[in-house]
């Protein structure tokens, strides 16, 4: 009897445990993603457009989650620095500048984590730790 | 007795046609400051009402083509203040400008006048390149530019404001209105073309004013 309970009891614990750091994660990942709205909206939906459409050949739609991850390591750099020159975004090509933003790194773990887990429905969320080395390596 | 019953019954129905075809009827107000004029008509004093309408004016557009407000004589249109780099309320202004396009962009009666008011940098070929990315696919919307003097003067007589500011995001600041001109030139509606529910009210109104054109 006093095993079973003991065992009962580990496996509570690990379950709890295990729980519990799931929570944290999502509740990081829940809170960049409310701050990443305020700053999608700020800075980037006016062209961008409310659920990342874009606009026609003018702006590129933020969805193409193909685009997203071939860049990973460019996004923060664009996001600080602007854009310019051709891009092939959801099979088009666009060739407009975008602006620079110079958002502190924060900001842009927000906006990113926004536009991958809220816009694209997507799980991962962008750390400050990966957009501070991102930054560091901009061209 | 009976005929009385009948009487009441007529003027009823009667009652019931007219209010019926008054709110049916448009009733878009008309803006502008206005004065009362007396007019001579069949040898009768007869007092008119002088309403604000939008004057002459001539831009290049964005085929390098001059228009003048003769290319808008009797249609309803809808005219704007922008200019193509604007980081701020433009995008979203002609997103929603473009969407009533789409869905008037054969019909004859309707036009589109788009003004820059970036008179350094948005020449007709930045504008061409700008209305076709957008997707502009008729020239039943225009896209011009002018002087600065010609653009912003007539920004005013839109009832919009303008202004070049070096502190206002892309060094100009402005009003994102939509305004709607009827076929005699005079303003019948502003809506803020950010602002979702003011975009519907437009989409509203057109058609109404289209109906009180045809009429």
């Amino acid at each position: 009897m006093r095993t079973i309970l003991k065992a009962c009891f580990t496996i509570g614990c690990l379950l709890l445990a295990l729980i519990g750091c799931q929570n944290e994660i999502d509740i990081k990942t829940a809170q960049y993603s409310v701050n990443g709205q305020k700053v999608y909206i700020a800075h980037c939906q006016n062209c961008h457009g409310e659920k990342g459409e874009g606009l026609g050949n003018l702006y590129p739609p933020l969805t193409d989650t193909n685009f997203l991850d071939k860049n990973h390591q460019k996004l923060a750099c664009m996001i600080k620095y602007g854009s310019t020159g051709e891009l092939e975004v959801a099979g088009k090509k666009f060739n407009n500048t975008m602006p620079a933003s110079n958002l502190s790194a924060i900001d842009i773990a927000y906006v990113l984590t926004y536009i991958n887990t809220k816009i694209n429905k997507r799980k991962e969320i962008f750390s400050l730790a990966d957009v501070e080395k991102q930054l560091k390596n901009c061209q | 007795m009976k005929s009385i019953i009948k009487l009441c019954c007529a003027t009823g129905i009667l009652l019931g046609l007219f209010s019926c075809k008054n709110t049916s009827q448009s009733s878009l107000p008309i803006y502008g400051e206005r004065e009362a004029v007396e007019k001579n008509i069949d040898g009768k004093q007869v007092v008119d009402t002088v309403y604000h309408t939008i004057p002459a004016f001539k831009f290049l557009n964005q085929d390098s083509v001059m228009i003048t407000d003769k290319d808008f004589e009797g249609k309803v249109y809808i005219a704007n203040f922008f200019f193509t780099h604007c980081p701020s309320i433009c995008p979203t202004m002609n997103r929603n400008l473009l969407k009533i396009y789409t869905q008037y962009k054969d019909n004859d009666a309707v036009r589109f006048l788009s003004h820059s008011i970036d008179f350094k940098y948005d020449q007709p070929y930045v504008l061409k390149d700008y209305a076709n990315k957008l997707g502009v696919s008729n020239d039943h919307w225009q896209f011009v530019s002018g002087t600065k003097a010609d653009i912003y003067g007539i920004a005013n007589q839109y009832l919009v404001y303008t202004a070049e500011d070096k502190n206002a995001p892309g060094g100009y600041d402005h009003q994102g209105y939509l305004v709607l001109i009827d076929q005699d030139k005079r303003i019948r509606g502003a809506y803020d073309g950010t602002n979702d529910e003011q975009v519907k009210k437009l989409m509203n109104d057109l058609p109404k004013l289209l109906n009180e054109a045809k009429n």
